[in-house]
C-alpha cells in the first residue's frame, strides 16, 4: 500500500495499452473516435448485465452467500455473451460507417481498412475492460490498509495487474480475430472467441489459486496473440523481414 | 480534435475535486440563483426545493442570453467588451487566487503575499492580454480550459446536490430549444453574426455571477491552412452550447466545456469511485463524437448540450447504481470479466 505498489501495479496494467494508445492511435483523430466508441459499447454491454444482475439480486435472498455468488457469476457469463453480441454489433456498425465515409471521402477507399478498425476495437474494448477492472483498485492502493488482513492473499495488487493486463491484450487480440472472421464469413470463429472468453472468465474463479488462473490465461494469451498474428496477415515471412530489416517489395498492410 | 481539450478540462476538474476537499465542503454557502435550500426533512420538499432552484437558475440565464441578443442586435458593443472584460477580470484574477489558496492549503505549502501577488498578477495580465487581444494559440486554448474549469469547480462546490443534477437536465433542454427553434436567442444571435458577415461571436457573454468567458482566436488563424491536429479551436459564447465547423476547425462553446465539467466532476466529488467517473467521461465523449457527426451532416450551427449530458446523466445513475456493486463484487473475489 505504498506508491511503489500504486506506480508498478499502474504500469502493469495499463502500460501496454498506454503505449499502444500513444503510438499507433494518437495522432490519427479517425481512430481515437473508434476507441472511444469501442470503449462505449463495452461499456453499455455491461450495463445491461449488471441490470440483469442487480435485478436478480434484489428478487433473492440477499443473506444466503452461496446463491448470491452464484448469481454474480450468472451475472459474469451472461456479462461475456453480452460483450461478444456488442462486440458483433460493434463491427456491423463500423462497416455501416466505413462505407459511409468511404462515399463521401475524397481519397480513393476507405480510410480505415477492416483490420485497422479491429485493432483499435479490440483495444477500445480492452483499455475500458482493464480500466474498469483495475481502477478502483489502484485507488485504494495509496491509501492506508492491510493486504490479505482476514487470511486473504497477500498478493491482490500485483495479481489484479497482470490478470487486467492480460484481459486487455486478450480483447485486442480477440477484436483482431473476430472482425477477421466477420469479415471472411467464417462463423466458427465467434464460437471460438466466445468460448475463449468465457474459458479466460473460468480461469479467474480459481482465485486466488492464481498459479492456476494466471499462467493459463498469459498462456492463452499468447495462443491469441499468435492466431491474432497470422490473421491479420503476418507469416513467417514477415517476421524474418523484420528481424533481418529488409524492406519487402510489396508493401502489407497491417 | 475537441477531445483533447474537453479532456483535459475535465481532467483538471477531477484532479483538482479528488485532490483539494474544498471544492467538495458544502458550508451552506449558496449561490443567490439558488436560494431554496437542500436540508430539508422529506424527501418530497427536497425535490421541490431542487426543482425551484433549476427554475430560477434558468430563468436567469433565459434573461441574460436575451438581453445579450438584445445587445447584440442594437449594436451596443462597448457594453457587452467592458462586462466581458469584467467577468474575464473576475475569473483570472478572484478565482485563481482563491483556487491557489486552496492548493497551498491542501498541501501544506508556506507562502508569502508578495510571491502570490506576483504569481496570480501575471497569469491574470496574460491571461487577461491572451483571451482579449492577440496571443500564441496554445496559450490562449490554455487559459481557456482552465477558466472553464475554475467555473465549473465554483459550480460544483456553491450548487446543491440535487439542484445541479436537474440544472443539468434543463439546461439541455433550454440548449436544444434556444439553438434550434426559429425565435430561440442563440439562433438570433447566429443570425445577426452571420448576416453582419462578422466573425462569429465577437466575445459574447454571459454573466450572472460573472462569469463565463469567451473568446476568439485570431481571425487571421482561420485562414491559415492549420494543422489537423491543432486544429481551429476557437472558443466561442460561453454559454451557448454551438458547435460550429469552420474551415478545418470546430468551435465549441465555454459553456459546454463547463457544464461537461461540472457532470464529471459531480460524479467524482459524490461516491469516489472511479468507475462512474470514467463512465461519465466516456459517454460525454461520445455524446461529442455524435454532435459532431450531427454537425458534419447538417452543417448549421447545433447545440451541444443535450445529446453529451443525456448520455453523462444515464450514465452517471446507471453506472453509480448497478455498475457499481457488480464490479465491487467481480473485484473482491477477483473474476474477470
Amino acid at each position: 500500500m505504498t506508491a511503489a505498489v500504486f506506480f508498478g501495479c499502474a504500469f502493469i496494467a495499463f502500460g501496454p495499452a498506454f503505449s499502444l494508445f500513444i503510438f499507433t492511435i494518437a495522432k490519427d483523430p479517425l481512430r481515437v473516435i473508434i476507441l472511444i466508441a469501442g470503449a462505449f459499447f463495452w461499456l453499455v454491454s455491461l450495463l445491461l448485465s449488471s441490470l440483469v444482475w442487480f435485478i436478480a439480486t434484489k428478487a433473492t435472498n440477499a443473506q444466503d452467500l452461496t446463491l448470491q455468488k452464484n448469481l454474480l457469476i450468472f451475472g459474469s457469463i451472461f456479462s461475456v455473451i453480452l460483450q461478444e453480441v456488442f462486440r458483433f454489433a460493434y463491427y456491423r456498425l463500423l462497416r455501416k460507417a466505413n462505407e459511409g465515409l468511404a462515399a463521401i471521402s475524397e481519397e480513393d477507399g476507405p480510410p480505415l481498412s477492416v483490420r485497422e478498425m479491429a485493432y483499435v476495437a479490440g483495444l477500445g474494448f480492452g483499455i475500458m475492460s482493464g480500466a474498469f477492472s483495475m481502477i478502483n483498485t489502484l485507488s485504494d492502493s495509496l491509501g492506508p490498509g492491510t493486504v490479505g488482513m482476514f487470511g486473504d492473499s497477500q498478493y491482490y495488487f500485483i495479481t489484479s495487474a497482470l490478470m487486467t493486463l492480460a484481459l486487455t491484450m486478450l480483447h485486442t487480440f480477440w477484436g483482431v480475430v473476430f472482425f477477421e472472421g466477420c469479415e471472411r464469413k467464417r462463423w466458427w470463429v465467434i464460437a471460438v472467441v466466445l468460448c475463449v472468453h468465457l474459458m479466460v472468465f473460468s480461469l479467474s474463479l480459481l482465485n486466488p489459486f492464481y498459479v492456476a488462473s494466471i499462467l493459463p490465461v498469459y498462456a492463452i494469451m499468447l495462443l491469441m496473440a499468435v492466431w491474432a498474428f497470422f490473421s491479420s496477415g503476418g507469416s513467417l515471412h514477415n517476421i524474418t523481414l523484420l528481424w533481418t530489416c529488409r524492406k519487402s517489395n510489396a508493401e502489407t498492410s497491417s | 480534435m475537441l477531445f483533447v481539450p474537453v479532456t483535459l478540462c475535465m481532467v483538471v476538474v477531477v484532479a483538482t475535486i479528488k485532490s483539494v476537499s474544498f471544492y467538495t465542503e458544502k458550508n451552506g454557502q449558496q449561490l443567490i440563483y439558488t436560494p431554496f435550500t437542500e436540508d430539508t426533512d422529506t424527501v418530497g420538499e427536497r425535490l421541490l426545493n431542487s426543482v425551484l432552484n433549476t427554475i430560477i437558475m434558468i430563468s436567469v440565464i433565459v434573461v441574460m442570453t436575451i438581453f445579450l441578443v438584445v445587445l447584440y442586435k442594437y449594436r451596443c458593443y462597448k457594453f457587452i467588451h467592458g462586462w466581458l472584460i469584467l467577468s474575464s477580470l473576475m475569473m483570472l484574477f478572484w478565482f485563481s487566487f482563491m483556487y491557489l489558496g486552496e492548493v497551498f492549503k491542501t498541501y501544506n505549502l508556506a507562502m508569502d503575499y508578495p510571491t502570490v501577488a506576483m504569481i496570480i498578477w501575471n497569469f491574470g495580465v496574460v491571461g487577461m492580454i491572451c483571451i482579449h487581444w492577440k496571443g500564441p494559440l496554445q496559450l490562449q486554448q490554455a487559459y481557456l480550459i482552465a477558466i472553464s474549469a475554475l467555473m465549473a469547480l465554483v459550480f460544483i462546490k456553491y450548487l446543491p446536490e440535487w439542484s445541479a443534477w436537474v440544472i443539468l437536465g434543463a439546461i439541455s433542454v433550454y440548449d436544444l430549444v434556444a439553438v434550434l427553434c426559429p425565435k430561440g436567442p442563440l439562433r438570433m444571435l447566429v443570425e445577426t453574426a452571420q448576416e453582419r458577415n462578422e466573425p462569429i461571436f465577437p466575445a459574447l457573454i454571459y454573466s450572472s455571477a460573472m462569469i463565463w468567458m469567451v473568446g476568439m482566436a485570431n481571425p487571421a488563424r482561420h485562414a491559415e491552412p492549420t494543422n489537423q491536429d491543432t486544429g481551429t479551436f476557437c472558443l466561442i459564447s460561453a454559454y451557448n452550447p454551438l458547435a460550429l465547423t469552420m474551415l478545418r476547425g470546430v468551435k465549441l462553446g465555454l459553456g459546454d466545456f463547463i457544464f461537461y465539467s461540472v457532470l464529471v466532476g459531480k460524479a467524482a466529488a459524490t461516491g469516489g469511485d472511479w468507475n462512474t467517473t470514467l463512465a461519465c467521461f466516456v459517454a460525454i465523449l461520445i455524446g461529442l463524437c455524435l454532435t459532431l457527426l450531427l454537425l458534419a451532416i447538417f452543417k448549421k450551427a447545433l447545440p451541444a448540450l443535450p445529446i453529451s449530458i443525456t448520455f453523462g446523466l444515464v450514465f452517471y445513475f446507471s453506472t453509480d447504481n448497478l455498475v457499481r456493486p457488480f464490479m465491487d463484487n467481480l473485484a473482491a473475489h477477483q473474476f474477470y470479466i
